[in-house]
């Protein structure tokens, strides 16, 4: 019946199709052409083709950022959801307090990445204030404070996916899996895990995401310090990511917009190719099933 | 069986033990915080573990400071976060939703693209588009709370509209042919049939864009007018950045005051949050 009236598009798609085309359609696209040319405003831009991504590939800090954003995802990501996994085995078998525990755990979660940044700036400095030194002081301090940090704010929010996950395993497969005679380590290795896949799966790839696109907790915790001055002159800011990295391109410098332009697109792109692999890896998984 | 269930109830009571300390180092941060608020600037920094003594001891004296500091006080950026969340959830709700019926009732060939576009945008990370929309925005004059509304509902469009989709599919239509034949029209088919059955989808993505908007710092920073209008976390990051000679008991006493309301938040919907966390998380 809907079918039949065109007018009704009008009121119920319109005003979100609108809104969506001035704020990511548009934006999206000029973003693609924009990273093929030089510019300081949108208005005045010149196409300049490949030159921004060269000139994204030949810096420094840029590249820096880069391995510091790989390394800092690949530990998040594995001290996350072993931290998360094991959390919420042990609140799933009937401890006392476990609510009171799901809710100490998860709180932090909701507190925003620039608050969540200072707390712990305040934490580091003050036990770092021992040593005589600070947070900025050393990249090695800048980068464990994050790893810190992100597990505070983020093991809560998988515990409670792994929560649901165990919780939705049936009971009667560890029944009859005991009256076989199966022991404890067996009962984890071969009925738990298995069953838990599914939530492993999203668990790691949400915290891959969320890990690789930080970018508040990284602005309010170091900012990217420390710098140096790297072999070509540029400074490069050794706890620096790359979403702020990206940010710093555009708005430190009004000059290199195009190469930030240009960086932003790299990283959508790898970002994309994280989803696909996970959209992959999800179907496959229901194939299986 | 009787030293095994001995042995079971022990290590239970060993990991509630082991529990509770690890509970109490999980919120120390946020206490350590408190107990700084209540002191005096220049010992925050040279000693922040320690309690606030008779020397040190400011009272609330941080908390004026922080609400009154500066030209842009305080409480006016808490009342354009409130207002920037509550009514860019209303709206993201209300026509999110309606898009969503519409999309999937429909479903031609336009309906499916505008239904793809919004699931690839959900992949699409902000700094991709960050430049070219707060210029969009800028140019269409929606530098204003009222504007940032229309600004987060395109950009929130993707995740709302792929959830209440994966919801209406669920719908039998023949409750909605129903009431076609009964004579309501499609909006009246929509806000009486429909809405209603919606109820937890509506609480699930409502908490999802509340805890995202509430926290936002990056979107409204380059799209609001800085000068005029602040939201909480602009406003704390402004504070501890520009000024140069920071303020920390006051930059305390703002922490504390900008956590209050979220932990207000989460113990009223406790249960609403964790259930939304669960759905969104299945959308992957």
């Amino acid at each position: 019946m809907i079918k039949k009236n065109k007018r009704y598009f009008l009121i119920f798609v319109l005003p979100t199709l609108a809104a969506f085309i001035m704020a990511f359609v548009w934006p999206f696209f000029q973003g693609i052409y924009l990273s093929f040319c030089k510019f300081v405003t949108t208005s005045n831009a010149t196409f300049v083709g490949f030159d921004n991504y060269i000139a994204a590939f030949q810096d420094e800090s840029f590249l820096s950022s880069f391995w510091f954003t790989v390394a800092f995802v690949i530990v998040s990501v594995v001290f996350i959801n072993v931290f998360a996994f094991i959390i919420g085995y042990v609140l799933t078998m009937g401890i006392r307090g476990s609510n009171i525990f799901r809710t100490t755990f998860f709180m932090p979660n909701l507190i925003g990445g620039i608050v969540l940044g200072y707390i712990w700036q305040l934490i580091f400095n003050g036990i770092l204030l021992n040593y005589g030194k600070t947070i900025v002081s050393d990249a090695t301090f800048g980068f464990w404070g994050l790893i810190i940090l992100m597990c505070w704010q983020q093991v809560g929010y998988m515990m409670i996916i792994y929560i649901a996950g165990f919780q939705g395993i049936p009971n009667d497969l560890y029944e009859a899996a005991k009256i076989d005679g199966a022991s404890k380590p067996q009962l984890l290795r071969k009925i738990t895990i298995p069953m838990m896949m599914p939530s492993i799966t999203i668990c790691t790839f949400l915290t891959l995401t969320n890990s690789f696109k930080l970018f508040d907790q990284n602005l309010a915790l170091t900012n990217g310090l420390p710098g140096v001055v790297g072999a070509t002159g540029t400074t490069v800011y050794k706890t620096q990511m790359l979403a702020l990295n990206i940010y710093n391109t555009f708005y430190q410098n009004a000059n290199t917009r195009g190469v930030g332009q240009a960086k932003a697109v790299m990283f959508f792109i790898i970002v994309a190719a994280i989803a696909l692999i996970q959209l992959y890896c999800t179907r496959k998984k229901e194939v299986q099933q | 069986m009787d030293a095994t269930k001995k042995k079971g109830k022990m290590s239970k009571t060993i990991l509630t033990i082991v529990f509770s300390i690890i509970a109490v180092f999980y919120v120390s941060p946020i206490f350590i915080v408190l107990i700084n608020s209540f002191k005096l600037k220049s010992k925050i920094s040279s000693q922040p573990f320690s309690l606030p003594n008779a020397e040190s001891f400011v009272g609330f004296d941080n908390y004026a400071n922080g609400i009154f500091y500066g030209n842009y006080p305080f409480y006016k950026s808490v009342l354009i976060s409130l207002f920037i969340t509550v009514c860019t959830v209303f709206v993201i709700l209300i026509c999110t939703s309606m898009c969503a019926w519409y999309l999937s009732r429909v479903n031609n060939l336009l309906c499916k693209i505008i239904y793809y576009f919004c699931i690839f945008s959900m992949i699409v990370p902000f700094q991709m588009v960050m430049y070219t929309l707060s210029k969009t925005a800028d140019n269409l004059g929606l530098n204003t709370p009222w504007g940032i509304i229309i600004v987060y509902l395109g950009f929130g469009a993707g995740l709302a509209v792929f959830m209440f989709t994966g919801f209406v599919k669920s719908i039998p239509i023949e409750i909605e042919e129903a009431a076609s034949i009964d004579g309501a029209g499609p909006l009246r088919t929509f806000f009486g049939v429909v809405l209603p059955i919606m109820k937890p989808t509506f609480i699930s993505v409502g908490i999802l864009e509340t805890m995202w908007i509430w926290n936002d710092y990056l979107l409204p920073y380059l799209v609001l007018d800085i000068k005029k209008y602040r939201t909480i976390p602009i406003h704390i990051q402004y504070l501890n950045g520009s000024y140069g000679q920071t303020d920390l008991g006051a930059i305390m006493a703002l922490i504390i005051l900008s956590i209050i309301p979220i932990i207000i938040f989460y113990f009223v919907c406790q249960k609403h949050i964790i259930k939304g966390i669960v759905a969104g998380a299945v959308k992957g």
